[in-house]
Formats: C-alpha cells, structure tokens, sequence
C-alpha cells in the first residue's frame, strides 16, 4: 500500500512539475508547437488530480484495512475507530492534512484546466500559476512530510487512536470546508497573477475571480464557524472563539478576502482601485498560506495546532518565493494597473468602501499583531508574553463596530454621489428604530454605564438592529416598486427584485446574517457559569434552571469508555429536559474526552460539562454555563450561506436602461 | 467570598475619588456663599452616605473581582485557556491558582498587586494579555496608531481624488451615438443594475 501511494506521489510531482514547465514554454513561446506543448501541460494538470486522488484513496483504504505498517496510520488511528473517522484520518494529521490541500488543489485545478475554453491564454496561465503551487506541496510530501512513510521494527497490531477532540461530527466536515476555502484562493490568485503577467485587457478576470473568490470565501465561511461550533460543542469550556492561533489564522485571509469581495465592486463600477485589489488577493492567498504555516510549524503554540515539524521552513521559503514573485511582475507591469481615481462626493459609495477596506484590514492587522507579538517580544525582550482574548476583545470591538455602522450606511448610499436629502430620507426611520430600540433595552436594565463591555453589548445590538432596518427598507421599497408595476405581492415582488439582482440582495442577506452573529456575539457578555460537585438528587439553580442529578451511568464500548450523568433540568417547577452530559475514556489513545449536553433556545443555551470526579472527594464535577443567544451565531451563518448561494445565482433579467438620444451626466442611483 | 473583608480597593478608590471632587467644589462654594457649617455638614452626610453605598457595592463586587482577575490571566498547564475557563479535572495549576487568586481578593490585595503577585510566582505568560509598560505597551499602542494612520490616509486619499476636475459636459448637450452611445448605455447599467 505505502508503495503504491508513494510511486503516485512521484508521479504527481513530476506532471505537476512537466505541466508548470511545459505550460510556461508554450506561454514564452508562439507557433503551432507550442500550442500542442501547452495542450500536454493542460492534460497534465488534469491527470495530476487522478494521481493525487489515487494517493489519497490508498491512504484512507490503509486506514479501513487497519494497515498499521504506514506510520500515519498507527498514530492516526485504530482498529475500533468508527468509520466515519476512519474517513477523517485523511486530514488528522500534519502529512495527511497536506496531502488533502493537495487533493483539493488538484480538484480545482482540475476545474479550472476543464474550463479553459472561456479563455484560453488568461487560462493557461493560471493553470501554470497553480501547477507551481501544486508542485510545492507535492515537493513537501515527496521530502518532507510523506505521508506514506513505513514503520520500523516490529509491525504493531493496533494504532495509538484518532486525538479523542477529532472523534465528532463535525470533525468530517469541518476540516474539508476550511481548506476548501484556504486552498480555493489559489485560484483567484492565480487569475490575479496571470492577469499582471499577461496584462490582461479589460476586466473579465476581475469577473472570474469575483466568483471564485465568493465560492471560496463562501466554503472558509462556513470552515471557520463549523470550527467554532465545534470548539463549543466539544473542548466544553463554554465559548466559541478563544483567539487561537489556529484561529485567527482562518480568521485572516477571511478578513481581507471580505475586503477584496467588497472594493472589487469598485474596479467593476469605475475602473477603481485595481493595485489595491490585486494586492489584496494576493494578500488572501499568502495569509492562507501563513496560516498553514502557523499551524504546522509550531512557531506560535496553539491548543490544537498539528505536531511541530521542519516543514514551517518550507513555507517561509514559500511566501518567500510568492512574494517576490508578485512584486517582480507588479513592478514590471504596474504601468498596466493605472487608473484614474476620481470622486464626485465624499458620500458616495466608493468612499464607504474604502473605509469599509481600511476596517476589515487593521481587523486583519490586529489579529496578526496579537498573533505574532508573542514572538516579537521574546525577540525585543527576551520573554514571551500571553497575547489572549482580552486583548483581541479590546481592540478588534471597537473596529467591528465602526464595520457594523458602515455596514448600516454603506448601502443606502449611491455611487458616485449620495444627497443629503436622500441620505435622510432612507436613514431616518432606521436611526430612530435603532435609537427606540437602544432606549427599550436600557429600559428594561441592560446598563451600558456599568462596564465596557455592556457598553459594547448595547452598541452592538443597536447598530445590528441599524443595520436589519436598512436592509428591510431596501427590501421593501424595492419590493413595492416591483409590485407596482406586476401587481404581485410585497413578498413574490421581493423575491424578484432579488432575482433580478442577485448579487446586490443576495449582499444585503449575508449583511443581515453578519448582524445576527453579531447579536450572538454581544448575548456573551452575560454568560453565567455555576460549577458544582453534584451526587444523586443534589440541585443546582442558575438562572431560571434548576438541575437535578438523577443518576450517573457508564457504557463500553470497543472505541472507548463512557460515564454520563443523568440530569433533569426544571424551569418554573416543571421539568423541561433530560440532559447527559458525557466524558469518555479513548482506550486507543487513553485520552479523556467531554461530550457537552446542550439544551438550545433562542433565548439561550443551557450548556453542561461532566468534568470528571474530583479525585479528592472523589464526587462528580458538573458545570453548567447559561450562555444567552449562541443560537443566534448559528442561524446567522445560516443566513450568510444562504446570502451567498443567491449572489452566486445569475440575475434572472438583464437591466435595460433605455438611454434617450441626448443625454446628460447625472449622479446615479444607488447600485450594489 | 467573605462579605466582612468586602471593601474593595476599587470600593475604597471610589469613595476617595467622589469625597475629593465633592470637597473641591464645596470649598468654592463656600469661598463664594459664606455657608461654611450648612456645606460641611451636607459634605460629611454626603461622605458618610457615600461611605455607605460604595461599601454595599463592595460588598457584590467580590466575586466580581475574582471573575474579573480571573480573566485577566491564564492556566499555565499548557492549555492555552482564560485561568478561570480552564476545565482539566485534576489541573495541577488551576485549581492552586484559583485558591490562591480567591486568597488575595479575600486578603483586599488591590488587582495591581495580585496580578503582579502572580506574574512573580508564573512568569510573564500567566498573564492573558500585554501589561501596559515597557515595551509591552506596542501590542496596545500599534492596532490604535494603524487604525489612526489609516483613517488619516483613506481620508487624505478621497480628498485628493474629490479634488480632481470632473470632465463634464461643456454646457450644450450633444447627441451621442454609436460606440459612445453604447459606453454610456454599459456605466449607466453598471451604475444603477436594478
């Protein structure tokens, strides 16, 4: 097996190698020849991925048939390991991990290099762009992290077990989502590049990455709160996000690519910007890149970071080679990205996307600042300091809700120029609907004057309130319009107006998920927790709960063994739930796992952890957090996947703007 | 946590803070309404009532201070976790540190001396965040300076651009056609795309 799944990886480095060489060969030069050479190097491309693919399907068939004669295997899984994570074993581990980005590389390549036909050239040199790309992880699993390496000595009979954290649902499906958005920038980079090298005229690249970058943007979306979900359901400390490493290192490239996603609107609209955005795509795609770094070279120490290797040397030399490579053609062919930058109006559109831009990159500057400063400091001062939550909380909120209240204004303002009087007119009703709300809840005793962070809580929750106001009244007016003329109902003509502007609606509803995040986000200033050693029939109350310990009860089974805790949760005298909070004994790894039992409202998640026994008094430990509106973070990236599959749909009607024989330059309404 | 030991530093800061501006301002006004007697004993009532409800919001601010100091460090076990929010049964740091924290907040050690307390003990790293000194104080002072610099920039930026001539039409409004026609067909789409 480990044979056979070496040979493919040789074999795919060298037809990644032939299609990157021969690609630029037939790039460099012209004539008959060179098309038949550039048509191999596309065939290689494609035939990269079977081979890759065959390499991947050898190591997950190692890990059903129990082969633990390949060292990944014996420390990645074991013969009782569900099949499931089984499955997942592929993308467990440092080697295997790299060889899944290498499968996902290949498959979009493989997309990419099928779909040549929409233009050949630009095409091409994207798919030599990518074949570097994939020449470089293949190099890594050739000579550095071969996943494929034997055991030595005496064969062992059984693997030490998949890390217990990695043996949950999500973990299927977490890690495919989020390289598929780390790995899926590749592609946008590369029609970047290519564009540069190429001097690509007009701007159908810029529509072509716009999409891939949406998709991908879409998938890390998606990758990056599947991970907090998760870290919630399973690490049982009671939050989502703790400003790990590894996690704000998904954070970052998510952060200039939501840049990107914006400001690339301008160069579509006016022609603007297009440095800016070309070097912020590269940007996206070196963070990703970065944040595989920070991952694997133990560099930065993080709870669940892969084991500390050698390859973190690889990947600097790497961001080394993708930097100088993007600056050599941006210097050689800046001339190409010139453009004159015109405003009409300090309220326009344009100007609420380069602020919008200047936010989400100090949001992004910040992160690697408090990621990276552990690191400056044992530099400068000789000691390592902690860089944590409080930090981040501290100077990432204030910038979120400056992004929240651009957010609110950004699309009631048109392009090239916004009047006052319209300005009004649309922000009006919703200031005042934010401003009655904010008042409301003050009201009822949220007390901003009591501590910042309840300061932030109100202030989040008014501006989000802000920001659903004006995407409603966008909806709406836009709706009647519609209605007015097809005689539809307000909702079918919503519909419509959507469908026949996807992308700017389908915009306003990943806007109107970001803010049901963000009021997910402002409920934990009021978390609570309660920890308690509870026997049968103890009680604990916390908020409105009061939980009874029936019983504990134990199972076994060949993966692992399990206690569990048996409590009834009461609310007003009337038992409402049984919840069994887990803790299980890996017998493989002989590592312990939490399993949280979690009872879920909107209103909030009553969320409890069995820790163990105290192994003084040896009574069970159970904790018990009330965290209000979690379930508001879940439904809001819900919303946004929902936000982006409409941008993604094509508009159902094109606009005809009926132009009279004389015209006049007139401001414009607003656009998306 | 004990409720006799709850006159907090931050309960004690609070009555001198109020005490003092409300001293300064009673003097003025004495120098200037000659109510010295009636202004000192509205002074001391106001004093001792402050007194009173600081001591009682004191009195609350005890598991207050040890959830807030508590988040302000972290476990040293290795786990990466706010020290409070660590949730190994059997830490072998956790619980000591917890014990310890809740024994300064008890003692009425103000948060200055029980965070340095626990920096001496575990190293710089048991804090969660920068302290605000030495060099320490760049990871606080860069995020704000960049945020600053940049908004200075973007405004500069849209300035500039805001100032450049528009090219405008000369007063009479020509017909256009053809290749123009349709230019200015594409803007006004891209323009208003509803």
């Amino acid at each position: 097996m480990s044979q056979i799944g070496s040979f493919a990886l040789l074999l795919a480095l060298a037809l990644c190698a032939y299609s990157f060489l021969a690609g630029i060969l037939a790039l460099v030069n012209k004539g008959p020849a060179s098309a038949r050479i550039g048509e191999t190097a596309r065939r290689a491309g494609i035939a990269s991925f079977a081979i890759v693919f065959l390499a991947a399907v050898v190591l997950v068939v190692a890990a059903f048939q129990n082969d633990f004669s390949i060292a990944y295997i014996f420390h990645h899984s074991n013969r009782d390991l569900p099949a499931p994570y089984k499955f997942a074993t592929l993308w467990s581990g440092q080697e295997g991990s790299l060889l899944f980005w290498a499968l996902l590389l290949s498959a979009y390549g493989l997309v990419l290099r099928l779909r040549y036909k929409t233009d050949v050239r630009l095409f091409a040199y994207a798919s030599v762009i990518i074949a570097a790309v994939q020449v470089f992880f293949l190099l890594l699993l050739n000579f550095a992290a071969n996943p494929f390496g034997v055991m030595q000595g005496t064969l062992p009979a059984e693997g030490t077990g998949l890390n217990p954290l990695l043996q949950y649902p999500e973990m299927v499906i977490h890690p495919p989502m989020l390289y598929l958005g780390y790995v899926g920038f590749t592609v946008p980079f590369a029609f970047a590049l290519a564009a540069l090298i190429m001097r690509y005229p007009g701007e159908k690249w810029i529509q072509i990455t716009r999409r891939w970058t949406m998709v991908t943007w879409g998938f890390l979306t998606c990758g990056v709160f599947l991970g907090a979900h998760w870290a919630y359901s399973v690490l049982g400390w009671g939050g989502y996000w703790g400003w790990d490493p590894v996690e704000n290192a998904s954070l970052m490239p998510w952060l200039t690519g939501t840049a990107f996603l914006h400001s690339v609107m301008m160069q579509e609209k006016r022609g603007m910007l297009k440095t800016w955005n070309m070097w912020l795509i590269f940007s996206t795609f070196m963070l990703s890149i970065f944040g595989t770094f920070l991952t694997r070279s133990g560099v930065v120490s993080s709870v669940h970071a892969f084991a500390q290797s050698s390859i973190g040397d690889w990947f600097v030399a790497f961001l080394a080679i993708i930097f100088a490579t993007c600056l050599f053609f941006y210097v050689k062919n800046r001339s190409h990205l010139r453009t004159e930058h015109k405003l009409e109006s300090l309220v326009s559109r344009e100007s609420s996307f380069l602020f919008n831009n200047l936010l989400l990159l100090v949001a992004c500057f910040t992160v690697l600042w408090g990621t990276l400063f552990p690191v400056l400091s044992e530099w400068v001062q000789g000691t390592k300091v902690t860089v944590g939550p409080p930090f981040f909380n501290r100077v990432n909120i204030p910038v979120a809700l400056l992004l929240l209240l651009l957010t609110a204004v950004g699309p009631l303002l048109a392009w090239r120029r916004t009047s006052i009087d319209s300005l009004k007119r649309n922000f009006l009703w919703p200031a005042i609907g934010a401003l009655a709300l904010g008042i409301l809840l003050v009201a009822l005793g949220m007390k901003p004057w009591k501590d910042v962070s309840y300061f932030y809580s109100l202030m989040t929750i008014m501006l989000s309130a802000l920001v659903a106001f004006t995407v409603i009244s966008e909806f709406i007016r836009g709706g009647r319009v519609i209605g007015r003329h097809t005689g539809q109902n307000l909702f079918a003509s919503m519909v419509q107006l959507a469908h026949r502007n996807t992308r700017r609606y389908g915009g306003y509803i990943v806007h109107f998920g970001v803010i049901v995040i963000m009021i997910g986000f402002a409920g934990s200033v009021f978390n609570q927790d309660k920890e308690q050693e509870m026997g049968f029939g103890d009680k604990m109350t916390i908020g409105a709960y009061t939980l009874v310990c029936q019983s504990y009860t134990q199972d076994d089974n060949p993966n692992y063994g399990s206690e569990w805790a048996v409590m009834n949760v009461f609310k007003g005298g009337k038992q409402i739930a049984t919840l069994n909070p887990e803790r299980r004994f890996y017998k493989a790894s002989q590592q312990t796992s939490t399993m949280v039992a979690n009872r879920s409202t909107p209103q909030q998640d009553l969320y409890v952890v069995y820790e163990g026994q105290n192994p003084e008094t040896g009574r069970p430990i159970i904790k018990v957090h009330l965290n209000p509106l979690v379930m508001w973070v879940w439904v809001g990236v819900w919303i946004m996947i929902v936000g982006t599959v409409v941008a993604l749909i094509p508009n159902a009607v094109q606009a005809r703007v009926a132009a009279p024989a004389r015209m006049r330059v007139e401001p414009v309404g607003a656009g998306d | 946590m004990k409720i006799k030991k709850s006159l907090s530093s931050r309960a004690k800061r609070g009555i001198w803070v109020i005490g003092t501006g409300g001293k300064d301002r009673d003097s003025s006004s004495l120098a200037l309404l000659g109510m010295t007697d009636v202004f000192l004993k509205r002074s001391a009532q106001l004093v001792v009532l402050a007194v009173a409800v600081f001591t009682l919001l004191g009195a609350g601010d005890q598991s207050a201070r040890f959830n807030d100091l508590g988040h302000k460090m972290m476990c040293v076990c290795g786990c990466n976790q706010i020290l409070l929010e660590c949730n190994h049964v059997g830490c072998a740091y956790s619980e000591r540190m917890r014990a310890e924290l809740a024994t300064a907040v008890d003692r009425g050690d103000n948060d200055d001396l029980t965070l340095q307390g626990f920096v001496q003990k575990y190293g710089t790293t048991v804090m969660a965040a920068p302290t605000k000194t030495g060099f320490n104080r760049v990871a606080w002072i860069t995020p704000y300076l960049v945020l600053g610099l940049g908004l200075v920039m973007v405004t500069v930026i849209v300035r500039a651009w805001r100032s450049r001539p528009l090219v405008l039409p000369d007063g009479s409004v020509a017909a256009v056609h053809g290749a123009e026609l349709e230019r200015f067909r594409n803007q006004a789409r891209k323009d208003t795309e509803v």
